[in-house]
């Protein structure tokens, strides 16, 4: 296979950073997809569980069990499946905000970049203004006027998200229609929306894959801090971060393990998200080879 | 100008301007020219003349600030200065079509020559897939493109410069175009190339029956191709004539000092004459003649009044108070 005799894949090999890298985020991937399979407990069922469990340490620990390898929660939810479960809520929510900001957040830096004047000035300005706020604030405030919900997040998600595609896409497409052969598209009588999908999109997408990579780390993260001041996805759906905030109350009371854990797995999860982006901006950046 | 019944284009006073900060740039100022059915014209001058100007400016391809401030593009009696952009979007590619000058920009690094051969048929012809394709290979073989159908497949990289230079033609020619624009179509490329080029430029013309506008600095390309020649200085037309005539016997010392500043291969030790000076900012023109800082004829009269573009001997037409004569020295 040509890719693998690839420039691309001989450097990737040769990065330590990228192959650990995207060795988590493949692990987490198959946790999300699988990760249900491999636990005896449905945390989300009420009926599996059994208080008589609750904040049973770890298994190495004293009074650990082996049926629970990382403990238990107040509930005597066992945390490792909950992370399995919760996992999956964060990642989700991670793509889905990502892809949707890509999606809008392109598509408005091509209006504004190819069309520029107003509509550029309106879009763009936009868009500083929302730089110019914390994004988590932002966020805080849309669900504060919207409401909770893992629908609600993805919208403050988006909101946030939007803006660095929009700025970075307008940058190169008012460098891409100066090229000769957008001109040639336009003598030759092509539609805007034409030269702008077929010879303008090509072109400008390829510093997206190392934004949209690192915005979903990013995205897991606004996830969990909304999450853990109350605002972010619904108890019933625990995400890692949701997982974290629940173990927060009796965090000090030494029962330390149902918070640490899904904190754990936020970190590696994001740290290998922010690994392979890394290499992957190296990687597809011309300018530093 | 005469404008008869076998004219294409007549250009009749274009004005483009620019509004820019530091001022009001009159890219073209009062261009006027006629192209008759398969003829070659001529657009020379210097670098930043306004000779592309006048290309996009047919076009309605003019970019704000830029603007078409007066003055008729008649294409066959239809007014495109008029033309709405619904209309220009139709004339773009279908009757006129534009060669750039550059081939390893002017086609999309990420399309197959075949991906932006169709799209040109797709948006201006009826043809289903299958006959698409088949005009596709004709037309590269006709550019001089051998195995043509495998290439179709092939990307821009897979091209050397002169089979890309070659592929931007049979791109220009596909829907059959009755004026081609040439913008400077051979400057990017080898010399070895770039007769072959022109020639095959020549015969597509001459066998599809279709004008041109060859746009230039070099009058050596332009004496090879064209009919006859139009001479733009500071966006304005300087001289106009039969291209024999007016090489032979240029009567604007501006034309003359084009001419003079080709290398004569036969004295290669001679030093290269050159035009003195430089093009005066064309934001902030002189009054007079816009070329009498740089000309050896300038006088007085030429500091005071501009001088109109007015026939000379017999069809040629000079803009210059103290035209040369047949036989003058510059």
């Amino acid at each position: 296979m040509s890719f693998l005799r690839s420039e691309f894949f001989y450097n990737y090999r040769r990065s330590t950073s990228a192959v650990i890298g995207s060795a988590l985020m493949l692990t987490f991937g198959i946790a999300v997809l699988i990760g249900p399979f491999l636990v005896a407990q449905n945390p989300y069922d009420i009926a599996a569980l059994d208080l008589m469990d609750s904040y049973k340490p770890p298994v190495w620990l004293d009074g650990g069990e082996a049926q629970f390898p990382l403990g238990t929660d107040g509930q005597g939810r066992d945390v490792w499946a909950s992370i399995l479960y919760g996992a999956r809520i964060s990642v989700f929510i991670g793509l889905v905000a990502m892809i949707a900001s890509c999606t809008i957040g392109t598509i408005l830096g091509l209006i504004a970049g190819f069309y520029g004047g107003i509509i550029d000035s309106v879009i763009m300005r936009i868009a500083d203004i929302q730089l110019s706020f914390p994004s988590i604030l932002i966020a805080l405030f849309l669900m504060s006027a919207v409401g909770t919900g893992i629908d609600k997040v993805l919208i403050a998600l988006t909101a946030v998200g939007w803006v660095v595609y929009a700025r970075t896409v307008r940058g190169s497409t008012l460098s891409e229609i100066k090229k000769e052969y957008v001109q040639a598209a336009k003598v030759a009588g092509l539609p805007n929306t034409a030269i702008i999908r077929k010879h303008v999109l090509p072109n400008v997408l390829t510093p997206l894959i190392v934004i949209a990579t690192i915005q979903v780390g990013t995205f897991v993260l606004i996830e969990a801090s909304l999450s853990f001041l109350g605002v972010g996805v619904p108890i019933t759906q625990p995400s890692l971060g949701l997982l974290i905030k629940n173990g927060f109350d009796v965090l000090f009371s030494g029962l330390w393990w149902t918070s640490v854990f899904p904190g754990l797995a936020i970190m590696m999860l994001v740290f290998g998200i922010n690994l392979f982006g890394d290499f992957l901006r190296d990687e597809l950046n011309p300018r530093l080879k | 100008m005469t404008t008869t019944d076998n004219t294409l284009l007549a250009v009749h006073d274009l004005r483009t301007y620019f509004h820019t900060f530091s001022g009001t740039v009159k890219a073209v100022n009062g261009v006027s020219f006629a192209i008759g059915k398969g003829e070659v014209m001529g657009l020379v001058g210097e670098s930043g003349g306004g000779k592309s100007v006048v290309g996009f400016s047919i076009l309605g391809l003019i970019d704000s600030p830029g603007r078409i401030m007066g003055g008729k593009i008649l294409l066959d009696g239809e007014d495109l200065a008029q033309a709405g952009e619904d209309r220009l979007r139709q004339i773009r590619g279908r009757e006129i079509s534009m060669v750039f000058q550059d081939p390893m920009t002017s086609l999309n690094p990420l399309h197959t020559v075949g991906q932006q051969m169709d799209e040109v048929l797709r948006l201006h012809t009826d043809l289903d897939a299958a006959a698409r394709r088949t005009a596709c290979i004709e037309m590269l073989e006709s550019v001089g493109i051998s195995r043509a159908a495998d290439r179709l497949g092939a990307y821009p990289h897979q091209f050397s410069g002169g089979m890309r230079q070659r592929v931007v033609i049979a791109i220009a020619m596909l829907a059959r175009p009755r004026l081609i624009i040439a913008d400077e179509p051979t400057t990017a490329l080898d010399v070895t190339i770039q007769s072959q080029i022109l020639k095959l430029m020549r015969r597509q013309i001459a066998d599809k029956g279709a004008s041109m506008i060859l746009i230039t600095h070099d009058l050596a390309v332009v004496s090879e191709m064209a009919d006859h020649i139009t001479v733009l200085y500071c966006g304005k037309v300087v001289e106009r004539g039969r291209t024999r005539d007016l090489i032979e016997t240029p009567s604007h010392p501006y034309t003359r000092g084009l001419i003079d500043s080709i290398p004569d291969p036969a004295n290669r030790h001679a030093r290269l004459k050159q035009i003195p000076g430089t093009v005066p900012d064309i934001r902030n023109l002189p009054q007079g003649c816009n070329f009498r800082d740089r000309c050896p004829r300038a006088q007085a009269l030429c500091a005071e009044q501009e001088p109109e573009l007015r026939p000379q001997n017999g069809a040629q037409w000079a803009a210059c108070h103290y035209p040369l004569q047949p036989g003058d020295s510059a």
